[in-house]
């Protein structure tokens, strides 16, 4: 098969639409605490104790749906927690965030092997999936059916969550007051918003989002949890965010590209003559080019404003 | 005769002092009677903004009392203070620039249907709002696209929006154009109309004639009277506003004219916000004198002086450094020919406060063979000269590892102001040097820039502070709306009423080049 | 000692002793035999001569890329490259010595400077696109760092793979390209003087020299820097640049010190674990190695505790994560340090009147 007939193709679609999910979770928990004005770097940490705390309760009540719920207390706890080093204890958030990542890094490790005395992979934890869904109607479509349909919920949750994000964002007066918080927080605070609950509330759902991307990985892309298996996506999702102009649509779209990327990686390891190791650069490439192109289009229009 | 409205505002032996010791608010009295537009007059620093942000919740009085209404109210907050009905127009606007005029109106205070923000009945009702009190303002434009004079109207009505009855107004012509500013005075006069009581701070004579019913002056702190606009003429304001408390004099050698050091040429300066800062300022200075700068802040003295010390390079016009064009220097190469710059923010450009003094004494000058090699440092060589210049400049410290930060406000002065004297400055350039320190250290740098002087160091001064200004300089200029109002050769017999004409736009000299100019 | 450096230095040891107590609390839930747990962590790497060598082996690169990573904080550059210019270096290392055959003597050496160039060269991307677009070196630099590994894996796939070989390796590096053991019985290499070298280095350049005077003034306030006529585009490129050539050396050293071949199939975390040098060393190049020696130690303590107790040793991350929090959370002990500084100050407060 030709590259394009391979890109073409409803079954790379739909790995595209699979690989997308995470990232895009990763980019919408960056994109809500940089509204309110916060850089939280610790997506990635969140991400991987939220997998492993999914599978962990799935396997205990044999039940996904207790796992997701698990996952998505920790995240926004982790979340609130990133909030309370920042806001109250003034911490650099950088700092605070990688503290963040590092302890994940080694506590995911560490609580795997109390909770069931494996290493590396939680083999022994026998968690239960979050489901893939059958779509009634379309399933039956030619082409739309094979890339829409069969994923798992949360790939589905995530396209919602844009779009729900979006609304939020800017249809709710608690968007209003996040944005607000974020643009110009001595603007909020004249008008008697608490800035700092604000600012707790968004990181609440910036690591629920983490998590909800964590438990993808760990209940739905595989089925068991992998010590680092987040990969740097929470990292990713920082540069799509900042790529997307921070903003829901703009983050789906990069996010978008660079799963297309990524899954291109996942097709060409077999088949094609490129090899794998260079292909896995190209998300990469992309989004550092892109961060350049973006970064440099934003300087040109702020000289355009002063040298008038 | 005398007005017998009601009082509805009442503060009563207000006493501030700011953390390092000045006294903001000297037991002032104020009174405000309902539906009246009070002016609140007063050069910079006299505490009239600190009098309304006592009254807006923003600071808390160390003594005294408000009462709203007959009432006795605590006001701690901004919020308090809102649902007091007063609201408040800062001079920096507290806006969301991607917001819409409706969203920053509704912000905090949101309509909702359902879960959802209710845009369209907020568009409503901030559209009539501002019908109500005669805005034409198109309510779903963003404010970022919004000129200035727009963006201050949606700052009142959000106020209005909050049910202030009291509005206070800080210096909000500052940003206006003329015609920006007649505009809002009908809008002021029908806001009168409606029954509201406007507190309008400024330093603006023409405009508080104009506008207000009654003006209260304020001078260093204290309250030098409550008027009747009517009562008063714009030279009477002048001489109640401007004046000297301290009058010490120096000394002053008689001056030794050098080869011309400074030359600047028809300089235009925008602002970032578009506003046009410097309108074509031309001046000579020559080595030996100083040349002083007096005039309200915020009348482009700030834009001149970082444009002298290379931080602006967007201007138009010219400007000759010890006669080489200097468009295409940086400031290494202006500090090379010999400028030395005291920034009015010391905090901001001065210093790093967070390092020790020994750091911060040579930023400027330690690549030059004296304090360095080709690679190294050569600390000793500094450590030496830092007590040298600790001791020479009274700066009041443990050692010179101490941070900057944690120094009074006149020892960090002194740290700058050391920096950039020991520098062999040909030309120094300083724009409120001895703003907000205690007396002895403002004498000690007014005696040093006398010094310096006197060797043959060209200086501009740029000051609020009249008798820095009167004392020091051999030639004065007056600056007022980015132009000299005036410029004087003969300062010792100019008088501060004089000045204070000059200073607030009463009066302006044409044909100055033949002082300007060298 | 000024009295707020000595708040400062007492603020770290609480720090330390605060993440510790946190830490032995979390061994004893979970552990049958926390005390015994404890005492292994702590002293166990005195237990012998080879364990204890383990912890001036770890400390090696993380003295590299603590002093790496000192360099451009301290400048106020957040440029997270240090991890790939590490993993890059030990690339350089394995090229050259599969590659470029040289005398034993200057093998090593080429080797060295070679790594630390592409390590350079791998951290003036983020510093040029800074300069030019505006774009943030952190999140350029995180991105670089998967390139930086991918990169290597494609070499070492394509290249230099020994297929004979069970795992993903290299061939076998030649004996003139390895950095000799100093000590016997011990892994300890030479590359332990190279790295205690290069903090000296570190420091007296930070502290010493005129490029790093304007690094750190540059750093804290960076208008103050501009206003006294110091060029900000130098400041961004050399710190970044000289971080990175120190990074890449430290991957070369790390390699021909350490291994017989270049497996490196995932990035090592040292760049990471620089962060944690760096805060605790205040960022100082001359603190960098007792606080590697620290962060070594303690793994190695946390190591060899789970060897012999029920304990995992990655409760060490969690300590760690601790200690940085504790020590740069500005407001912990704040009122405290306020105190103390208005004292001093206060003795020297003139009392202002007037305007």
């Amino acid at each position: 098969m030709s590259i394009s007939e391979i890109l073409l193709s409803p079954d790379f679609l739909f790995v595209v639409l699979r690989v997308t999910t995470p990232i895009l979770f990763a980019t919408l928990a960056v994109l809500m605490a940089a509204k309110s004005g916060i850089f939280n770097i610790a997506v990635e940490g969140i991400m991987l104790t939220s997998a492993l705390v999914g599978v962990i309760f799935s396997s205990k009540f044999q039940n996904p749906w207790i796992g997701l719920l698990a996952a998505l207390l920790i995240g926004a706890l982790m979340g609130i927690l990133l909030g309370v080093l920042v806001i109250r204890l003034k911490t650099d958030a950088i700092l605070a965030g990688v503290a963040i990542n590092l302890m994940a890094g080694g506590g995911t490790i560490f609580l795997l092997y109390l909770v069931s005395g494996d290493r590396g992979v939680s083999s022994s934890l026998k968690s239960i999936s979050l489901p893939n869904i059958v779509l009634p109607i379309i399933e039956n479509i030619p082409f739309l059916g094979t890339v829409l349909s069969k994923h798992n919920v949360l790939t589905y949750a995530v396209f919602i969550f844009v779009i729900l994000v979006h609304l939020v964002l800017y249809k709710t007066p608690l968007g209003l007051k996040i944005r607000a918080v974020g643009e110009n927080s001595h603007a909020a605070e004249s008008v008697g918003i608490n800035v700092h609950k604000i600012q707790y509330i968004a990181l609440g759902l910036s690591g629920m989002f983490a998590a909800f991307g964590g438990a993808f990985l760990s209940m739905g892309y595989l089925s068991w949890f992998t010590n680092g298996m987040t990969a740097g996506r929470g990292y990713i999702g920082l540069a799509a965010n900042a790529m997307g102009g921070s903003t829901p649509i703009g983050g789906l779209i990069v996010s978008l590209v660079f799963g297309i990327a990524d899954a291109m990686a996942n097709v060409f390891q077999t088949g094609i003559d490129v090899p794998y190791e260079l292909v896995q650069m190209i998300p990469y490439i992309t989004t550092i080019v892109g961060l350049a192109v973006y970064s440099f289009n934003r300087k040109k229009k702020l000289e355009r404003i002063t040298k008038k | 005769m005398i007005n017998l409205k009601d009082i509805i505002l009442e503060m009563k032996n207000i006493l501030k002092i700011y953390p390092n010791g000045v006294i903001a608010n000297e037991h002032i009295d104020f009174d405000l009677r309902e539906g009246e537009i009070h002016a609140l007059l007063g050069e910079n620093g006299a505490g009239k903004s600190t009098l309304m942000k006592i009254l807006f919740g923003i600071e808390t009085p160390e003594e005294g009392e408000i009462f709203l209404k007959g009432k006795k109210v605590q006001i701690k907050n901004p919020m308090e203070a809102i649902k007091l009905g007063i609201g408040m127009v800062h001079q920096h606007f507290m806006l969301v620039p991607s917001f819409s005029v409706a969203e920053n109106i509704i912000l905090g205070v949101e309509p909702k249907k359902g879960f959802f923000t209710d845009m369209d009945k907020a568009e409503h009702l901030s559209k009539s709002i501002a019908e109500e009190y005669n805005f034409e303002i198109d309510v779903d434009e963003k404010v970022e696209n919004l000129p200035v004079g727009i963006k201050q109207k949606v700052e009142i009505l959000k106020a209005l929006y909050r049910g202030a009855d009291i509005l206070i107004l800080d210096e909000p012509t500052a940003v206006l154009t003329p015609q920006e500013t007649d505009e809002l005075f009908i809008q002021l006069n029908k806001l009168k109309e409606n029954g509201k009581t406007i507190i309008f701070i400024s330093h603006k004579l023409d405009e508080i004639k104009q506008i207000s019913d009654r003006i209260t002056i304020m001078r260093a702190g204290k309250k030098m009277g409550t008027y009747e606009t009517s009562d008063l003429s714009t030279e009477e304001m002048s001489k109640l506003m401007v004046g000297r408390d301290i009058v010490t004099t120096f000394v002053k050698n008689p001056s030794n004219l050098g080869e011309l050091a400074l030359s600047v040429r028809d300089l235009i300066v925008f602002n970032q916000v578009g506003t046009k800062k410097v309108d074509k300022l031309s001046l000579d200075v020559k080595k030996g004198e100083i040349f002083g700068i007096a005039g309200v802040e915020g009348n482009g003295q700030v834009e001149l002086a970082q444009v002298l010390a290379g931080l602006i390079k967007n201007y138009k016009g010219e400007y000759l450094l010890f006669n080489k064009e200097t468009k295409d220097l940086d400031i290494k190469d202006l500090r090379n020919l010999g400028m030395s710059y005291i920034p009015a923010d010391r905090m901001i450009y001065g210093v790093a406060e967070n390092m020790d003094l020994i750091s911060n004494l040579f930023s400027n000058q330690y690549d030059k063979p004296r304090y360095s090699n080709r690679l190294f440092l050569k600390k000793k060589e500094m450590e030496k000269a830092a007590n040298d210049i600790i001791k020479e400049f009274s700066i009041k410290t443990t050692s010179f590892k101490t941070a900057v930060g944690s120094l009074s406000g006149g020892n960090i002065q002194k740290v700058v102001v050391a920096r950039e004297f020991t520098d062999n400055p040909k030309l120094i350039i300083a724009n409120q040097p001895t703003r907000g320190i205690d007396v002895g250290a403002a004498e000690f740098i007014r005696m040093k820039l006398l010094e310096l002087r006197d060797q043959g160091v060209a200086i501009v001064l740029i000051s609020a502070d009249l008798n820095e200004v009167l004392e020091l300089s051999d030639r004065l200029g007056v600056m007022y709306k980015g132009q000299f109002a005036g410029v004087f050769k003969d300062v010792s017999t100019l008088t501060e009423e004089e000045l204070g004409k000059y200073m607030l736009g009463i009066k302006k000299d044409e044909n100055l080049e033949g002082i300007i100019y060298a | 000692m000024l009295k707020s450096n000595q708040f400062n230095f007492f603020r770290t040891v609480l720090s330390i002793l605060i993440a510790f107590a946190l830490s032995f609390f979390i061994i004893f839930l979970i552990s049958d035999q926390p005390v015994e747990a404890i005492m292994k962590m702590i002293t166990g790497p005195l237990g012998s001569k080879r364990l204890f060598a383990n912890v001036i082996e770890l400390m090696i690169p993380l003295i590299f890329t603590g002093v790496a990573v000192s360099i451009m904080f301290s400048a106020n550059q957040i440029n997270l490259g240090a991890e790939g210019a590490f993993h890059l270096g030990g690339l350089v290392g394995a090229l050259i010595g599969l590659l470029v055959p040289l005398p034993a003597g200057i093998h090593p050496i080429v080797a060295i400077l070679l790594g630390g160039l592409a390590g350079a060269a791998f951290t003036a991307i983020p510093a040029i696109l800074k300069i030019f677009t505006s774009a943030s070196e952190l999140v350029s630099s995180l991105m670089l760092n998967y390139l930086a590994l991918f990169f290597g894996n494609y070499i070492l796939s394509y290249y230099i793979r020994d297929t004979t070989a069970g795992a993903l390796t290299s061939h076998l590096l030649p004996q003139s390209i390895k950095l000799q053991s100093m000590i016997s019985g011990t892994n300890i290499h030479i590359g332990l003087i190279i790295a205690l070298l290069v903090a000296l280095f570190g420091y007296l350049f930070l502290y010493k020299s005129k490029m790093g005077y304007m690094l750190r003034i540059s750093g804290e306030n960076q208008e103050f820097a501009k206003y006294s006529g110091m060029n900000i585009v130098m400041v961004i490129l050399i710190s970044q640049i000289l971080g990175g050539f120190i990074a890449g050396m430290g991957g070369t050293v790390q390699l021909l010190g350490l291994y017989r071949r270049f497996s490196w199939a995932s990035l090592l975390g040292y760049g990471w674990d620089a962060i944690i040098v760096t805060t605790l060393a205040k960022k100082n190049p001359l603190y960098v190695p007792i606080s590697a020696f620290f962060l070594a130690y303690i793994r190695i303590g946390a190591d060899i505790m789970s060897r012999s107790t029920d304990v995992s040793p990655e409760i060490v991350a969690i300590t760690q994560g601790l200690i940085i929090i504790l020590i740069v959370a500005d407001q912990f002990l704040a009122k405290y340090k306020h105190k103390l500084v208005a004292k001093e100050a206060k003795l020297f407060i003139d009392i202002e009147g007037g305007k």
